[in-house]
């Protein structure tokens, strides 16, 4: 980048900055350092050590082979995970498809059909399903009321509940992950394939599958990686049976206070994760993961490379009979409509369970009964005259509040010296910012929990906003490199040379002109933090609750219209924030 | 249907009333147009003329709104583009980066199902033909512009379609490169005898280019003909000033009682010839710089006064100032006597080098 070499030349004292704009990025390479790497290799420390003489010791791993009960669940966790990824890509994929060829200004307002489930509480998704796939659940009374069922079916506490919350929570990430390699993938190539003779379900598959395959395999990545995590869904709509790593970590650490055993549970997900992510970078390269399209590692020649080359041949010549058989059978104008019906029905998937949950709340029954028999305001009453939910939600605001103010600060400064460096740290420290993201979130609420007992920051404020602060700090740290990267550094020198000094610059130059950027990144961040229950099971001690911490506790313990109601809160507010931010960043990229 | 007497005089291409509107916005008025086999026919106009959009319905990339389209007599307006048997270049050569250079080249063999050793052969031949057989394992990132551009012609050259189709395929290069590849382009259709219709905005181009040239401006065509043709003999103002450096004097036509016609012009009144003129209709009067003297040999007369002088290397042009904003190109050639800045000159040529035209 030749705008470094300029202004190096503008500062005064170029030599005192050889670290050059990196400096900007030292206060969120120190908080990531002591609260986000240090508590996990800790906690991996933890499982090689033994309890009383401190000794090293296999003794933790080696009991997890040892009995059947936690193999099993190391199965289970796996076998959940990487049917959630395969579902979530089939029925993913066509839909960021049909999103990536819409015209950009009406992808920005369907894609919020995705961004809306995507940023949805997980609880309130799952909370969902159980209203919609229990025994006395919606799908069940419709069943039997038409007369299509003789009696309820099974649909919750089973392989089939999990996997449902699961995909429906995993596939709006899918989406999201593939659409930016779609929508980089020039149309004009589909359209060179077409006038050199592909038939489109040739053009499709040896030109645009191949090139929309990263973006795919990205999204494969981190689903599976977030799915490996996940313990909200198989808690909620799960039987014994489908008990994830992630609740026996929970189980580990809140009942039995086994901490070697957790950190050595912990250290099997993590390693599964950074193994995936590395096979996934050997493969693809990380660079897809910003949605970049391919670089080199793509195109390499091969024995993979012909394998697959043959493969989509094969693909492409069945697929073209097909398609012309089912334009025969069907008609043109139907079979060109097929693609607009599904996404109608995956965009109903994945809104309308949220949907079901918004009238519950209005409910005048005791019951989770769909339709409501009647309306009131009842439960709105409960929850707001309850001390114990208002302060947990005076709180869930605080905590929000304070943590995108530090996670913005923190991550605007990191992006800004990022987007000016060209110091070979870059990628490793880009890298590093992205990781709370990658690493699973239970391995690093249970690290800092272990961290905060020994700081005394248990069950204080203090300890929520800095857990937060990191699950939030790729997030804000990505909206803010995302307006940078089209940020015309020239401004900076132009404010140089008509006499702005650097601080001059950033402030009445450079932050006003990415301040819609900056508002999403706090957004988003306000948004991470006011879902996040992870972090809050163990930090708030369950003294200092948090909104989804309380809405946890009560889902556990008994279903009832009062979460419905909290839910709709919950709902309205994220949502509302959402609109805000994507509203911000969209007229900031304009 | 194979003895038919006038298969020789069919045209290659036939567009007829091919037009095209997006709601109420029109991108191509109804327009006809031959193309006969081996001729280059170039589409030049400013964008937003609908020379694009034309190419694209020849394509089959856009469908039209009305009129047809027959290629070698047959109607091939409804023929899906991948069966239609055309090749189009695109502008910026849109070569799948994903496959190699071969693989690119071979793409359109595959598809029409020819077995691999034929391919290897003809992909080997087209390969040769752009003298990029070197660089055959290469993916296209791996390329300069200049050796895409030739990937991107073999890949349309190799399957030999009806038509070749080319929009704006050297927009994304250099000057220098830009002409060497225009005579790549002239060499190729000389080699091949293909049928090319080659749209551009650069007037230099279609001039050098072109068997024809589709002058086009406002969704319709402005006036077609040979290059010299359109150079020599425009027939609106538009097509003077698109191409070449024109002086045009707009006015209106005061025919004399002895035949005799003039231009009432704000620089002067200029004597014109022309059949049927009608009296005090707008006219425009076209003066190429080459054909304008310094002095007063030539019938038409004006003076003015030397406002700019710019030094272009093989000549030098004046810009003189003939009226209130009135502004003349005339080129000097070296060697012959300069006027100063600010010197008043007389301008004057001869009433065959003008050509009077709708304004």
């Amino acid at each position: 980048m030749s705008t470094t070499a300029v202004s190096h030349a503008v500062s005064p004292a170029p030599r005192r900055f050889r670290f050059g704009p990196l400096w900007l990025a030292v206060p969120g390479l120190a908080f990531l350092a002591v609260f986000f790497l240090v508590p996990v290799a800790r906690l991996m420390g933890l499982s090689l050590e033994d309890a009383d003489t401190g000794a090293m010791t296999m003794a933790h791993y080696a009991r997890i082979f040892e009995t059947d009960v936690y193999f099993r669940v190391l199965l289970i966790t796996f076998r959940i995970a990487a049917l959630t990824t395969l579902f979530s890509l089939l029925f993913g994929y066509p839909l960021a498809y049909w999103l990536a060829r819409l015209p950009e200004h009406r992808r920005g307002t369907m894609i919020l059909l995705v961004m809306v489930p995507f940023w949805t509480s997980y609880l309130v998704k799952s909370f969902a399903w159980v209203i919609v796939l229990g025994r006395t659940g919606v799908i069940n009374q419709i069943g039997m009321g038409t007369g299509l069922l003789s009696e309820p079916l099974e649909l919750l506490h089973n392989e089939f509940g999990v996997m449902v919350g699961m995909v429906h929570a995993m596939t709006p990430l899918a989406v999201l992950t593939m659409l930016p390699v779609m929508t980089g993938i020039d149309r004009r190539l589909t359209q060179a394939s077409g006038t050199l003779g592909a038939t489109p379900a040739k053009g499709f598959w040896l030109v645009y599958f191949p090139l929309s395959l990263p973006g795919a395999a990205a999204a494969g990545l981190l689903t599976f990686i977030s799915s490996l995590g996940f313990f909200i869904v198989p808690a909620l709509l799960g039987g014994r049976q489908q008990t994830m790593l992630a609740q026996l970590i929970i189980v580990q650490v809140q009942e039995i206070l086994n901490w070697a055993f957790a950190g050595a549970l912990a250290a099997l997900m993590l390693t599964t994760a950074l193994v995936t992510c590395w096979l996934y970078d050997r493969v693809f390269g990380l660079s897809s993961l910003s949605g970049e399209p391919s670089d080199g590692k793509s195109g390499r020649k091969g024995v993979l490379r012909g394998l697959g080359l043959a493969i989509l041949d094969a693909l492409s010549v069945a697929c073209s009979a097909v398609s012309a058989g089912a334009s025969r059978v069907l008609g043109q104008r139907i079979s060109a409509r097929m693609l607009g019906f599904y996404c109608a029905l995956m965009f109903a998937f994945l809104m309308l369970p949220t949907l079901v949950v918004l009238p519950i709340g209005f409910t005048s029954s005791q019951f989770l009964e769909f339709p409501p028999p009647g309306y009131g305001l009842d439960w709105f009453r409960t929850y707001f005259t309850s001390d114990l939910w208002i302060s947990a939600t005076i709180r869930s605001f605080g905590v929000a509040f304070a943590t995108a103010i530090v996670a913005t600060a923190i991550g605007g400064f990191a992006a800004l010296a990022l987007a000016r460096s060209n110091s070979r740290w870059r990628g490793l420290i880009f890298a590093l910012f992205l990781a709370p993201m990658i690493v699973p979130r239970i391995v690093i609420a249970v690290g800092l929990f272990y961290l905060f007992a020994q700081m005394g920051l248990v069950a204080t404020d203090l300890g929520l906003v800095i857990g937060h602060t990191v699950l939030a700090l790729p997030f804000a740290f990505v909206a803010i490199a995302a307006v940078l990267k089209s940020y015309d550094w020239r401004l900076d020198q132009a404010a140089a040379t008509l006499g702005a000094n650097r601080f001059q610059a950033l402030r009445f130059v450079t932050v006003p002109l990415i301040k819609s950027g900056l508002t999403a990144a706090f957004l988003f961040a306000f948004i991470t933090s006011f879902d996040e229950l992870t972090v809050a099971i163990f930090v708030s001690g369950g003294v200092k609750t948090t909104l989804p911490k309380q809405m946890w506790d009560d889902m556990i313990l008994q279903l009832n219209p009062t979460l419905a109601a909290v839910s709709v809160v919950v709902f309205i507010v994220v949502t509302t924030l959402l609109l805000a931010a994507e509203r911000l960043r969209r007229s900031s990229q304009a | 249907m194979l003895a038919k007497p006038d298969q020789a005089n069919q045209p290659k291409l036939l567009v007829d009333g091919l037009a095209k509107s997006y709601g109420t916005a029109v991108a191509l008025k109804p327009t006809h147009l031959a193309v006969e086999a081996g001729e280059f026919l170039t589409l030049l106009g400013p964008s937003g003329s609908g020379k694009t959009t034309l190419l694209q319905m020849v394509s089959g990339l856009v469908a039209p709104t009305q009129g047809r389209l027959f290629i070698d007599g047959k109607d091939e307006t409804q023929t899906p583009v991948h069966k239609r048997d055309i090749g189009l270049v695109f502008q910026h050569y849109a070569l799948f980066p994903h496959l190699t250079v071969a693989e690119n080249i071979g793409f359109p063999l595959k598809m029409r199902g020819l077995s691999s050793a034929d391919i290897q052969k003809q992909v080997a031949n087209a390969l040769e033909m752009v003298q990029l057989g070197h660089l055959a394992g290469r993916f296209p990132r791996e390329l300069s512009g200049g050796q895409q551009q030739r990937v991107a012609l073999a890949r349309c050259f190799v399957y030999k379609p009806a038509i070749i189709l080319m929009d704006e395929p050297l927009g994304a290069l250099d000057k220098k490169l830009r002409e060497h590849m225009q005579f790549e382009i002239k060499d190729l259709h000389r080699k091949t005898g293909a049928t090319i219709i080659y749209v551009t905005h650069d007037q230099e181009e279609a001039l050098a280019l072109s068997d024809r040239i589709c002058l086009m401006n406002h969704a319709r065509v402005e006036q077609i003909g040979p290059p010299h043709e359109i150079y020599a003999r425009p027939r609106t103002a538009f097509a003077a000033d698109f191409i070449g450096i024109s002086n045009i004097f707009r006015g209106r036509v005061e025919c004399g009682a002895n035949g005799a016609a003039h231009l009432a012009t704000p620089s002067g009144r200029l004597r014109i010839d022309g059949d049927n003129l009608a009296n005090d209709a707008e006219m425009a009067l076209v003066v190429r710089p080459e054909h304008i003297e310094l002095g007063s040999d030539g019938e038409n007369e004006i003076r003015g006064n030397v406002a700019e002088i710019v030094y272009a290397g093989s000549e030098t042009r004046l810009l003189v100032e003939v009226a209130a904003g009135e502004r003349v190109t005339v080129r000097v050639l070296p060697g012959k006597p300069m006027p100063k800045l600010g010197e008043n000159v007389t301008l004057s040529w001869k009433p065959e080098a003008a050509v009077l035209v709708t304004p």
